[in-house]
């Protein structure tokens, strides 16, 4: 296994970084990218980009955000958000982003993923999920920010899509999401356990220790937002914690 | 000081503006081009990519660019491959069928594989930092190495690998679930980098960094 990922996730609308609960209810937080730099800054291993209203209003404004990021930020950048062809997905790595994250798009078209990932490879090509309970053990998959309900068991969709082509599942639980609560368990030792892609877990990061369950559940990277916007903890205590307790994390020197 | 210029081959696969910028930091002035001409005459060239391994290779082909690597070869320009652009360095893949490459590094490319050393599930692509080990018995002096340290980590994001066949070639390695994959591969004036020096913060810029200095 690889080091785990501590990921910074920056759901973006407009030309603001915003922050919800269950995906909903946003509040302004700041300018996107003054926080990105400083999340690079402290050693975050990875960014994503996640434009919240692309999908409502079938618009993609994140362009310009991604293009200026990349003239300082040296970290993959994955984008998602209003990506609903082939055409968006290059223009998006165009503008320098490394990985496509597809969501709403996928639901209703999923050749899109293996249309992505015969393109740009499977590597390029991220599944994002947006999971909301239904049963024990049972999750269903939200689109739209988690308004939208479509049918589809979450296990089934997530080794459905890696069958297409996806190369990493970004897993958010919409239930914990802006909680604080922790990760949902259950629901990413469920999907790890399916597939054999990597897989980030997003949702409910509400204090560092919640790193050591959602690792023992099989996750290759944590997307982290809440806890990191308000200045809760910095990345360099997350990495420490991991150190301490013996996880494998990237090596990173402050400069 | 004049700038240290650098070609960037434009063979329509990849995340090139990344790579752009990582170089425009290091001070480069860089040109993105797929032009044979500018190409064959750039000082120090980057080949970029992700991606499947036959479709570049066919798009260098029909580009007219396949003659032109073998030409800087020869000439000793420096060239530095990238991820999928390192890989087309060696003899052939394995990546859906066997497919030939450019042949400037003796080996082939082979898919990682999807088992641990003992046995336990290995997911695929690696993606992630991984930990760059000296595997070049004259040590990193003298390669793009040179001011990185074993332990640096490294952003690798791949499903295949280079296995050269001269070990003499195997400048560093990283470790994937006990399985060693070729991180860096060198000869001559070439060498091939399977992670993304462009996307691995101060460790990969400085890989960079050397690429256009020296």
């Amino acid at each position: 296994m690889s080091n785990i990922r501590l990921i910074a996730r920056l759901d973006i609308k407009g030309p603001n970084l915003i922050k919800g609960i269950h995906l909903e209810g946003l509040r302004i937080i700041g300018l996107p990218n003054e926080y990105a730099l400083k999340y690079y800054l402290q050693g975050a291993d990875e960014l994503i980009y996640m434009d919240c209203v692309a999908s409502l209003y079938g618009r993609n404004k994140l362009s310009d955000i991604i293009m200026a990021a990349a003239k300082d930020i040296f970290i993959p950048m994955t984008v998602g958000g209003g990506i609903r062809s082939v055409d968006d997905a290059t223009a998006a790595l165009r503008v320098g982003a490394d990985k496509i994250a597809v969501n709403t798009a996928a639901v209703a078209n999923p050749k899109l993923i293996s249309d992505i990932a015969q393109r740009f490879g499977n590597q390029c090509m991220v599944l994002s999920i947006e999971a909301k309970q239904v049963g024990k053990d049972r999750w269903e998959v939200y689109t739209d920010n988690g308004r939208e309900h479509t049918g589809l068991d979450v296990i089934e969709w997530a080794k459905y899509g890696v069958s297409m082509g996806a190369g990493e599942i970004l897993l958010t639980s919409v239930d914990n999401e802006g909680t604080r609560k922790g990760y949902d368990i259950p629901l990413v030792k469920a999907v790890s356990a399916a597939v054999d892609v990597p897989l980030i877990a997003s949702g409910g990061m509400g204090r560092p220790e919640d790193l050591l369950a959602v690792v023992d559940a099989d996750a290759d990277g944590i997307a982290m937002a809440d806890i990191l916007h308000y200045n809760r903890v910095v990345i360099s205590d997350i990495r420490t914690l991991a150190e301490n307790e013996g996880l494998s994390v990237r090596y990173y020197e402050k400069t | 000081m004049k700038k240290p210029e650098v070609i960037v081959i434009d063979y329509g696969v990849g995340n090139l503006l990344s790579v752009q910028r990582g170089l425009e930091k290091c001070g480069a002035k860089v040109i993105v081009t797929c032009n044979p001409k500018i190409i064959l005459d750039g000082n120090r060239v980057v080949m970029p990519g992700v991606g499947a391994f036959s479709n570049a290779m066919k798009a260098l082909k029909d580009l007219g660019l396949i003659v032109v690597l073998n030409e800087l070869a020869k000439r000793k320009t420096p060239l530095l491959g990238i991820c999928l652009g390192m890989q087309l360095l060696l003899d052939e893949s394995e990546e859906f069928g066997m497919t030939k490459g450019l042949g400037l590094i003796p080996g082939r490319v082979i898919p990682v594989p999807n088992q641990t050393n003992t046995g336990k599930k290995q997911k695929i692509p690696h993606i992630g930092w991984s930990s760059l080990q000296n595997s070049h018995s004259k040590g990193w002096g003298n390669t793009l190495l040179q001011n990185n340290k074993p332990g640096d980590d490294a952003y690798f994001v791949h499903s295949f690998m280079a296995v050269p066949s001269d070990s003499n070639n195997l400048i560093a390695e990283c470790n994937y679930g006990g399985i060693k994959i070729a991180a860096m591969i060198g000869k001559d004036q070439i060498t091939g980098c399977q992670f993304h020096p462009e996307k691995s913060g101060e460790v990969g810029l400085e890989i960079l960094r050397n690429f256009c200095v020296n």
